[in-house]
């Protein structure tokens, strides 16, 4: 059997936390040599932690690395390097204003009697691209090369440190299909070669193609270690998302009312397509579906921050054309936008100034502020929502995630929009604020407001929505009612498993 | 095989080294200029008024060089007028109160002091997390202050000097005048240390992408500390230089420098966010605000507007430099993303 080989790289008893914020907790893994190991979990289930410690980013609180039977301590990437561990990770690490040569080999550049030799250098690098079967030259610099020819790059500068542990996180998410291809008959090349591969993917049929075994994470835990080829994908989502409900997400019953937003055939080239809906009046729609399903992009060609190229929108019945914010504010469409401090708060200002910020205009006259009469509006909507600060003059950047959110909220609590989109309202904040945001939700909801709530948390979603959307690579593919609604269902059609 | 399904090479290899070359735009606007200011004025394009160029911008290209690898960390040294000034008024005090002192003793001295205050400011930005631009507006106002305090507020004039001193920037014991020698030497030195020396590929790579260069296991600050560390250090040389070649050392020695040394990389095409630069563009930059302001006067335009027309060349040349080389690009073919 499997388990009677030595594993690479071994983990056992792997805990971490942040801040109070536990990611891991007595996590395991078992690399084999020669094998393609995915790493499969929700959205915050723990991944991109483990990866980390195996890369030397973080050092665990507890626990054990054992590489080739003997513990090992990752103080650094570079130990990690030493020991034969690289990592592909989301984001690029190239240097764009370095040739790939360089790229290949940084931090190690031959040198002869001190000096870089850069004959070697091109020579070495030259190698190693013709082992990935490729013909760049490895003096072009590596801002010019398209993001699958950058994956490459990375993966020679994994060769060259000849290693014995390759981590892929997500490769997939950027590049075309043909790209993939490419790229599978790669890593299938390193795995004959007897390298270790862990891939983490969220596209379950890119697994089933690739992996020889799947270790699944869920909020931070080990729940399994399967071989691939027996295991179906309905187990597969329900070791990522199994747990049960609980009585967290408190969704009132609300009588729904009338149609306010209808979405027919709405579409942004290149992002998404076909997207229809109707939102009634005190409804609760969810859209579920993985990141990079274009859920966002529904939300900000609502709001005109990326105008939609086809289809129609009608709010009450009248048809609109949204072109920006200020469009989409006028006719009474609010957003708050997923990371919050990019777009949703100004962290300079502070609490009271951020409330009023969307309705300014009420407490002008001849365009003079009022500020005693705007004090006491942010005052009350600040108090209304429980955020922990000591004035509303303080300023916003020095609240925690939670209360910044519950911030952002009572700003558009004040615009009171007819419609209002949230864009994963409670992604990083603790569980005792997600209760008050969520409760807030439905407050707004039971006054008569249209939600539309984008978010990637399942039991958020089945616990808050009326009705539910799936979206899939810019396409809806699902549609649920709340009593149709399970977790498998939603994961299914968001993985298109 | 994944070649294939990206974007077709460029067309031709010479348009592509063209486009490689970043320099090209800068010198096309020096040889441009060159060519109106000689039908003014025959007196531009001779070897007398060329060496008189290079005279003036020696110093320039020193501190610039320095000034350029700290651009390209992301970073900026505007405390290099004043560390010039303190290491010129140290060094030409302690001249005058030793008379004997061999002066290659006078450079080391000056080169050493100047990499103590450069170290500072390196201490500043790498161990204190101070941005660059704070850090070094701190340190320009402290080291000057310093001089007033060293000086006493008073200054050295060239009789007070010791005879020879001028030498060291003014001699020609090779033929060319020392201080155009230094300025090949260390711009010789700054290209091997950034080509061929870790240390310099790291310059490069911290200011590519810092958090590339974290997870590549390069330590970033202490790169940083390194290159403020080497401003310091050429600084305190274009001291004992400055000192040498006007034989005085003045509470106002070198004020208002710093701009020039982030204006001659910037001209000649240095990328002011860093991350890339060549010691060819520090020369080419240096060279064409050395030509600017000897043309100005040879033309024999009102010192009044001398300033204004220097600033309006200036943004001139970076202009057809960023024209020229988007144009290029164009024509070698559509660029990969």
């Amino acid at each position: 059997m499997m388990s009677d080989r030595a594993a690479v790289i071994r983990v056992e008893h792997l805990s971490k936390s942040f801040g109070g914020v536990q990611a891991l907790q007595d996590v395991q893994l078992a690399i084999f040599a020669g094998e393609v190991h995915a790493l499969l979990g929700e959205n915050g289930a723990g991944k991109s932690t483990l990866i980390k410690i195996l890369t030397g980013v973080h050092q665990p609180d507890s626990g054990t690395l054992v590489l080739d039977g003997r513990p090992i301590r990752l103080g650094s990437t570079s130990e990690a390097q030493a020991h034969g561990i690289a990592a592909i990770y989301q984001e690029p690490s190239l240097f764009p204003d370095l040739d790939i040569a360089e790229n290949i080999l940084v931090g190690r550049q031959p040198t002869r009697a001190g000096a870089v030799d850069w004959k070697q250098m091109y020579g070495e690098a030259r190698g190693l691209l013709a082992r990935l079967g490729l013909t760049l030259d490895p003096r072009t610099k590596a801002r010019e090369l398209s993001v699958a020819q950058q994956q490459l790059v990375e993966i020679a500068r994994a060769l060259a440190i000849n290693a014995k542990v390759l981590i892929m996180d997500e490769p997939t998410s950027s590049l075309t299909l043909r790209e993939v291809a490419d790229l599978f008959a790669l890593v299938r090349q390193l795995r004959a070669a007897g390298t270790a591969v862990v891939f983490i993917s969220h596209r379950l049929e890119e697994l089933f193609a690739l992996a020889d075994r799947v270790t699944t994470l869920r909020d931070g835990a080990y729940v399994g270690t399967r071989a691939m080829a027996n295991v179906t994908s309905e187990e597969l989502i329900r070791m990522m998302v199994g747990r049960s409900l609980g009585e967290l997400f408190p969704k009132q019953a609300v009588p729904t009312g009338d149609v306010v937003l209808e979405v027919d055939g709405l579409g942004v080239a290149g992002s998404f397509a076909d997207v229809s809906f109707q939102l009634h009046c005190g409804e609760i729609l969810g859209m579920a579906g993985l990141i990079g399903a274009g859920r966002t992009n529904v939300a900000r060609a609502l709001f005109g921050t990326e105008p939609a190229t086809s289809g129609t929108i009608r709010l009450d019945g009248r048809t609109v054309t949204i072109r920006n914010p200020d469009s989409a504010l006028a006719l009474g469409i609010g957003y708050v936008p997923e990371d919050r401090k990019e777009h949703g708060l100004v962290l300079e200002m502070s609490i009271g100034s951020n409330i009023t910020l969307p309705v300014l205009g009420k407490f002008a006259r001849w365009g003079w502020l009022n500020s005693r009469r705007e004090h006491q509006t942010a005052e009350a909507a600040a108090q209304r929502l429980e955020v922990k600060m000591t004035t509303v003059d303080q300023q916003a950047g020095q609240l925690s995630g939670g209360n910044q959110q519950k911030v952002v909220l009572a700003k558009w609590l004040e615009a009171a929009p007819r419609v209002l989109i949230l864009d994963e309202p409670t992604r990083g904040i603790d569980v005792g604020t997600k209760a008050a945001v969520h409760r807030l939700m439905g407050t707004l909801a039971a006054q008569g407001m249209a939600i539309l709530m984008i978010s990637s948390e399942l039991p958020e979603v089945l616990g808050m929505s009326d009705h539910i959307l799936v979206m899939r690579e810019g396409r809806i593919t699902g549609r649920f009612s709340r009593a149709a609604a399970t977790q498998e269902g939603i994961m299914a059609a968001a993985t298109g498993a | 095989m994944i070649a294939t399904t990206t974007p077709a090479r460029p067309r031709g290899r010479l348009v592509q080294a063209v486009v490689r070359f970043r320099e090209a735009g800068i010198i096309l606007f020096i040889v441009v200029l060159s060519a109106l200011v000689s039908l003014r004025s025959p007196a531009f394009l001779t070897a007398a008024n060329f060496n008189n160029i290079l005279l003036n911008i020696a110093i320039l290209v020193i501190v610039a060089l320095a000034q350029m690898m700290v651009i390209i960390t992301r970073g900026i040294d505007l405390s290099v007028g004043s560390m010039i000034g303190l290491t010129a008024m140290m060094v030409s005090f302690t001249v005058v109160a030793l008379p004997g002192l061999p002066f290659p003793l006078a450079v080391v001295l000056g080169m050493t002091l100047g990499a103590a205050l450069g170290g500072f400011n390196g201490l500043l930005v790498a161990r204190g997390g101070v941005p660059p631009i704070i850090a070094t507006l701190g340190t320009l106002s402290i080291y000057r202050g310093l001089i007033f305090l060293y000086s006493g507020g008073t200054w050295i004039n060239a009789y007070e000097m010791p005879p020879g001193f001028r030498d060291i920037a003014k001699g020609t014991p090779l033929g060319v005048p020392n201080l155009i020698l230094c300025a090949l030497i260390v711009a010789g030195a700054v290209y091997y240390f950034l080509s061929y020396t870790r240390t310099g590929r790291d310059i490069y790579a911290v200011g590519s992408n810092p958090d590339a260069a974290r997870l590549a296991g390069i330590a970033k600050e202490r790169i940083i500390f390194r290159v403020f560390l080497i401003s310091g250090l050429l600084c305190g040389l274009a001291g004992v230089l400055w000192a040498s070649r006007f034989e005085a050392a003045q509470t106002n020695t070198a004020m208002g420098f710093e701009l020039q040394t982030v204006a001659a990389p910037v001209v000649g095409g240095v990328n002011i966010f860093g991350g890339s630069g060549s010691v060819l563009s520090v020369i080419l930059g240096a060279f064409l605000l050395g030509m600017i302001n000897n043309a100005l006067t040879l033309i024999g335009i009102s010192p009044f507007w001398q300033l204004a027309v220097q600033g309006l060349l200036i943004l001139l040349a970076v202009l057809t430099d960023s024209v020229i080389a988007r144009r290029l690009q164009g024509f070698a073919g559509r660029r990969s993303r």
